[in-house]
């Protein structure tokens, strides 16, 4: 895994896509039911697309193909996807 | 169009010979890494490769069996999905023809199968007649893990993601059935002289 | 607020280069005026694009090096041997160039004071770039956040931001360490280890003390970082990372 990034390589991507910042959304993946921020998944960038893995089980979480400057992504490999309501836990 | 870097060319990017360099290629002279996953490690003690599916029997073979075989040692072009070719590339391996040979089958179709779980499929007969072999060496030297090593699957007349890396095995079907990059968005077919990059091209 | 991500698009501009400044053999900065720019959080980064005459393009996202309160946005480029972008950034860019860039891109690495502390920043090579934003921001709001800084490189001479970052260590409550890990020079006194669950011991906080902890550099110094922190009992809650890596395909 020494090859791969994580999630905050594809802030700008994801941020094309939905129209806003996703590193901090939580997912949820689909393989092995562990959650965690965008921004914490395995990336592998150099592909005829970009592939998003779970850290946990490295199954794919969600797949990016740009065609003709237009960004499609796969998210079935998320079982749950949303934005974090607050980036970081706050200390009481 | 974007504004113009003052100064900037990129990498060396040559378009070459269109009688050898399909539409939309430019030629390279490294060898760059793409990959959707970690690079698996599998011992070779443990490597099989395996030809199963829709035919009579699944065969299969060691290592140490998958060397005993016929080998070729060949030249060919490869074009990635990326846009870069690399020309006269040596590679040696085992013909397809070699390991059906003596498989009865009824299928069209097959599905090459890898390590870490990609997959990609053909038609039976672009795998067939000499178009592809199952590689193990590039260059005169063992094919290194980040290029596919301790084998991958050459089908140079197609993009090269249709030449699985890590192969483990072609599972012969009946019917079609998309692979990874095809699922995603990628040509079924893939053929670099019609520029066949995306489904609908 | 400056830099908060809203419902819309991530607009290319153009901004023109305002000076370049060498900070070691390899490593370039390079000062920008950006025309539209809205403000950013210390720790995100910035997409740059090039494109060649034949209309080619390269795209790369670089992290931004300088606080939301300094005058100009600062980009620290490290060129790479093999890099297609990187040697155009830092060996031939020229002031009153202008380069095309979009952002600030990235939430989740990212620190500002209501997030607090204790700060522990841990740095392989270039990735004192955003960690260094953070430490400027850090300073300009005058902040008393304890940080600790902790900063691997090869070799003396190609620490970035060297003299600054010992400056900053005459605040009471900023702690800087250096650690060599391929060539010291005669009578080094700091550490010459790369960072692991040892040297963490001996510089991190305890646990206990529960840090917020950003991590950033090549994947493999994360990696063996970031597993240090876990090793030793750190929550890995508390632990952001940003791993650095070539992108050209």
């Amino acid at each position: 895994m020494m090859d791969a990034l994580d999630g905050n390589a594809i802030a700008g991507v994801l941020f094309d896509v939905f129209g806003a910042e996703m590193t901090t959304a939580i997912g949820v993946c689909a393989g092995c039911g562990s959650s965690r921020h965008v921004a914490e998944a395995v990336v592998y960038a150099r592909a005829p697309g970009t592939v998003v893995r779970c850290r946990s089980c490295l199954s794919v979480l969600m797949v990016l193909v740009t065609r003709a400057e237009i960004t499609c992504v796969d998210l079935r490999g998320l079982a749950g996807f949303e934005p974090a309501p607050n980036p970081l836990p706050r200390e009481g | 169009m974007a504004p113009i870097s003052r100064g900037f060319s990129g990498r060396r990017r040559t378009a070459g010979d269109p009688a050898r360099v399909p539409p939309g290629q430019y030629l390279t002279d490294d060898f760059p890494v793409l990959s959707a996953g970690p690079t698996p490690h599998t011992p070779l003690g443990e490597w099989s490769f395996a030809v199963r599916g829709a035919v009579d029997e699944p065969v299969s073979w060691t290592w140490e069996e998958f060397l005993a075989l016929p080998t070729e040692t060949v030249t060919v072009d490869i074009h990635c999905v990326t846009k870069w070719s690399k020309l006269d590339t040596v590679w040696t391996g085992v013909s397809v023809d070699v390991l059906l040979s003596g498989v009865e089958t009824s299928a069209e179709h097959v599905t090459a199968f890898s390590d870490g779980g990609y997959t990609t499929n053909l038609p039976l007969e672009d795998v067939t007649g000499g178009k592809a072999w199952i590689a193990y060496a590039y260059g005169g030297e063992p094919l290194e893990p980040e290029h596919g090593g301790p084998a991958r699957l050459l089908v140079p007349h197609l993009y090269f993601w249709k030449s699985a890396k890590w192969v483990r095995g072609l599972e012969l079907r009946e019917e079609d059935e998309p692979g990874f990059w095809e699922t995603y968005g990628y040509h079924n077919y893939g053929d670099p002289w019609q520029e066949q990059r995306y489904s609908g091209d | 607020m400056a830099g908060a991500a809203l419902l819309g698009r991530l607009n290319w501009q153009l901004a023109s280069v305002v000076e370049l400044i060498d900070e070691t053999a390899r490593v370039r900065s390079i000062a920008l005026d950006p025309p539209e720019w809205a403000g950013q959080r210390a720790g995100q980064h910035v997409d740059v694009r090039l494109t060649a005459e034949d209309g080619y393009q390269a795209q790369r996202s670089y992290s931004i090096a300088s606080a939301p309160e300094d005058e100009h946005l600062l980009l620290t480029v490290e060129r790479l041997d093999d890099g297609e972008v990187s040697p155009y950034l830092v060996g031939e860019l020229r002031s009153g160039d202008e380069l095309e860039l979009r952002g600030p891109i990235g939430g989740y690495f990212v620190w500002e004071e209501p997030l607090g502390g204790p700060l522990l920043l841990l740095a392989g090579g270039s990735g004192i770039v955003p960690l260094r934003s953070m430490l400027r921001h850090r300073a300009a709001i005058d902040s008393t956040v304890p940080v600790r800084l902790l900063y691997s490189s090869r070799a003396l001479d190609e620490v970035i931001y060297r003299d600054e970052l010992v400056g900053l260590s005459t605040d009471s409550e900023v702690d800087v360490r250096f650690t060599l890990t391929r060539e010291w020079p005669e009578g080094w006194r700091g550490y010459r280890w790369r960072i692991d669950r040892e040297l963490l011991e001996e510089v991190a906080w305890a646990p206990h003390e529960r840090p917020l902890v950003y991590v950033c550099g090549p994947t493999a110094f994360v990696e063996a970082a970031a597993g240090g922190l876990v090793e030793l009992g750190h929550d890995p809650g508390r632990i952001r990372t940003e791993r650095f890596g070539p992108t050209g395909g």
